[in-house]
């Protein structure tokens, strides 16, 4: 059994409530925090404890508050992103579902870091039952003194609002998130200015994850650098991975970041193997916008090694044979499914959810769905291939925000790896209609360069 | 002319009063979601109007954010709503079957409602559900691991509720 510090408790009966929440020892990183250190310490800590953004884009979190600007008689704000609408994610859910007051107990002290006395969880609209669990545990924990004015006696005051969402994924994205929360349509800013300068009603602010900010409770109870000798290099800690697709056992597990991929798939601790004793094909890692990968190359590195659940090794060989952590979504696909129908489908999803500012990025989206949706069909040519290879390298990197490149790599990795399911589909239309492809060659062990 | 009740309105007071003064635009989203609950599931043009009133914003301000997210719905739907998650993670797990048994035994297409105003589907994408698969939202709740039997026994369900609430 890997370290658990997030969810650990959080199958003990009763644990959504504060008492037994309490009883288990919560809420002693807010007295910790509050009452024997100051907020720089606090950020210190999280320094120390080699934290990374949980939400995606893994930026150290302790660097990322050092950042917030702290103008004169200009009120701060955190802002929690709960989000969570990268297919393939479903972590934070979880963790605001089972142990809502680790998030609330985090909360706290990452206002207190930062100095934000007012609070907001800005969830996904459709998680509608998980607001009035979040509201629940407020309440509680107002009713408990650890909200409210004048915290603990210290004179810090904090308050904690969640707001909802309506369904857009890109007000995920940091700053479309706080256009949100201010009432408007979801529209990413151009950055520079960054919202630790100008975020909320132009103040600064603080953007994290959930899961970010859940861990900071064990960071603040371990100390940073006990927490940082969790793990392996710059992967420091635990992250949750949420598990789906043709697998065993779907859920949303803990892990140390030491396991192995392999291990993680097959398993009983965790995925169980592959649903129906079926092999496995391919694997996205990190939720949709990561690349995906062939199951030789998800288990073994090109350079022949051990592929390991953290950040460094998931992203080993760059994007020509590696992936990406991501948001932890893990996604596995059996023998039996189609990579071009599966690409299509994010192609649609990544189209549908463009906040259209940017014309690669809307233009480009609906084409790829276009030609994806053609192949799939059938009817598609041997120059559809090339053509899509092109429109996602037009997109990269010429946008506003990271969706365009979110919507763009999918389709390169697909290409990439799987060019032959795509020249299949163009060679062989109606054989492609009833039948997959397979898994082909792609379980293959891998032919090592010398000297690699 | 439909307004808030006594009971909705000081919900709308409390959502009001999270953000600082002058940025009552913020509650914007959340009024809205009070709105369509209130209001029949959906958001008419006057529904839209009225909220602009109470937050002093302009029409528009609050056109232009109903039509942007997806969970407002600017034209009257069914009584339930079946939003179906046809995201990769679900097609990997069957949703595509389960959409089309559903279009089937409702006999309408997605985005359609039944003529007896009592169901519309909606395919939807990713709902954050996707270990659970095939699944949709009914309502303010998730239906998970979805298969033929468990749609008949949603529906049945609904037309039962239905009748009891006659
Ligand atoms: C299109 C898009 C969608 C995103 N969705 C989410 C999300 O649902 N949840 C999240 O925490 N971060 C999401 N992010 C990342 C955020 O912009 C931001 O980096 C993150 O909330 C920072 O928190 P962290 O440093 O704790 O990860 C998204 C980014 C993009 C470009
Ligand atoms: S990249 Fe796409 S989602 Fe992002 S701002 Fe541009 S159009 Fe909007
Ligand atoms: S793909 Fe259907 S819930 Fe995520």
């Amino acid at each position: 059994m890997g370290v658990k510090l997030l969810l650990a408790k959080a199958h003990i009966e009763g644990i959504r409530s504060y008492d037994v929440y309490r009883r288990e020892g919560g809420y002693q990183a807010v007295e910790k925090a509050l009452k024997t250190m100051s907020p720089d310490a606090v950020v210190e800590e999280v320094k120390k404890s080699g934290l990374r953004g949980r939400g995606g884009a893994g930026f150290p979190t302790g660097m990322k508050w050092s950042f917030i600007a702290k103008p004169e008689g200009v009120p701060r704000h955190l802002v929690c992103n709960a989000d969570e609408s990268e297919p393939g994610t479903f972590k934070d859910r979880y963790l605001m579902e089972h142990i809502p007051h680790l998030l609330i107990e985090g909360l706290i002290v990452s206002s207190f870091a930062l100095g934000s006395n007012n609070t907001y969880i800005y969830i996904r609209g459709e998680y509608a039952w998980i607001v009035d669990i979040l509201e629940k545990a407020i309440e509680e924990a107002k009713q408990n003194g650890w909200l409210g004015n004048n915290i603990l006696g210290t004179g810090f005051d904090c308050n904690i609002y969640v707001q909802r969402g309506a369904g857009a994924y890109i007000c995920g994205e940091e700053t479309a998130l706080l256009e949100s929360l201010e009432g408007k349509r979801g529209n990413p800013r151009i950055k520079p200015p960054f919202p630790a300068i100008k975020g909320v009603w132009d103040r600064p602010t603080v953007v994290n994850n959930v899961e970010t900010l859940a861990a900071v409770v064990p960071i603040i109870n371990l100390g940073g650098e006990e927490y940082a000798k969790i793990g392996v290099g710059r992967s420091t800690g635990t992250k949750l991975i949420s598990a789906c697709g043709n697998i065993n056992k779907p859920g949303v597990y803990e892990i140390d970041m030491t396991i192995s991929v392999e291990e993680f798939i097959y398993s009983e601790e965790y995925c169980g193997g592959i649903k129906n004793g079926k092999r496995l094909k391919a694997c996205i890692p990190g939720g949709s916008s990561v690349p995906i990968l062939p199951a030789n190359l998800l288990l073994k590195t090109a350079k022949g090694e051990t592929r390991y659940m953290n950040y460094e090794s998931l992203s080993d060989g760059g994007f020509a044979t590696g992936s990406m952590m991501g948001s932890g979504g893990f996604i596995v696909f059996d023998e039996d499914q189609c990579v071009v129908r599966h690409t299509y489908t994010l192609a649609r999803f990544y189209r549908h959810e463009s906040c259209g500012q940017c014309s690669p990025c809307r233009e480009g989206t609906g084409w790829m769905e276009k030609i994806l949706l053609r192949l799939e069909n059938g009817h598609g040519k041997m120059s559809d291939i090339d053509l899509l290879w092109d429109i996602q390298s037009k997109i990269e990197g010429n946008t506003i925000c990271p969706l365009g490149d979110a919507a763009a790599w999918p389709v390169a990795a697909a290409i990439r790896h799987f060019r032959d399911e795509f020249e299949w589909h163009v060679l062989h239309p109606n054989e492609a209609q009833v039948r997959n492809f397979g898994l082909a060659h792609y379980a293959d062990p891998l032919q090592v360069p010398a000297g690699a | 002319m439909a307004k808030f009740s006594e009971q909705q309105m000081k919900e709308f007071q409390r959502l009001v009063n999270r953000y600082p003064e002058g940025k009552q635009k913020s509650a914007l989203l959340p009024v809205l979601h009070l709105a369509q609950e209130s209001f029949g599931g959906w958001l008419s043009t006057e529904t839209m109007d009225y909220v602009a009133d109470l937050l002093q914003l302009e029409p528009i301000e609050v056109y232009e954010v109903a039509t942007f997210y997806s969970m407002f719905n600017t034209q009257p739907v069914g009584k339930y709503m079946f939003e179906v998650c046809q995201t990769g993670p679900c097609m990997l797990n069957g949703s595509d079957e389960i959409i089309s048994y559903i279009k089937e035994k409702l006999g309408i297409k997605a985005g359609e409602t039944t003529p007896d105003g009592m169901f519309t589907l909606k395919t939807v994408e990713c709902l954050g559900a996707c270990g659970y698969a095939p699944m949709m939202q009914l309502g303010n709740n998730y239906r998970e691991h979805l298969t033929k039997e468990k749609v008949d026994a949603i529906i049945e369900e609904c037309r039962n509720n239905a009748a009891r609430n006659n």
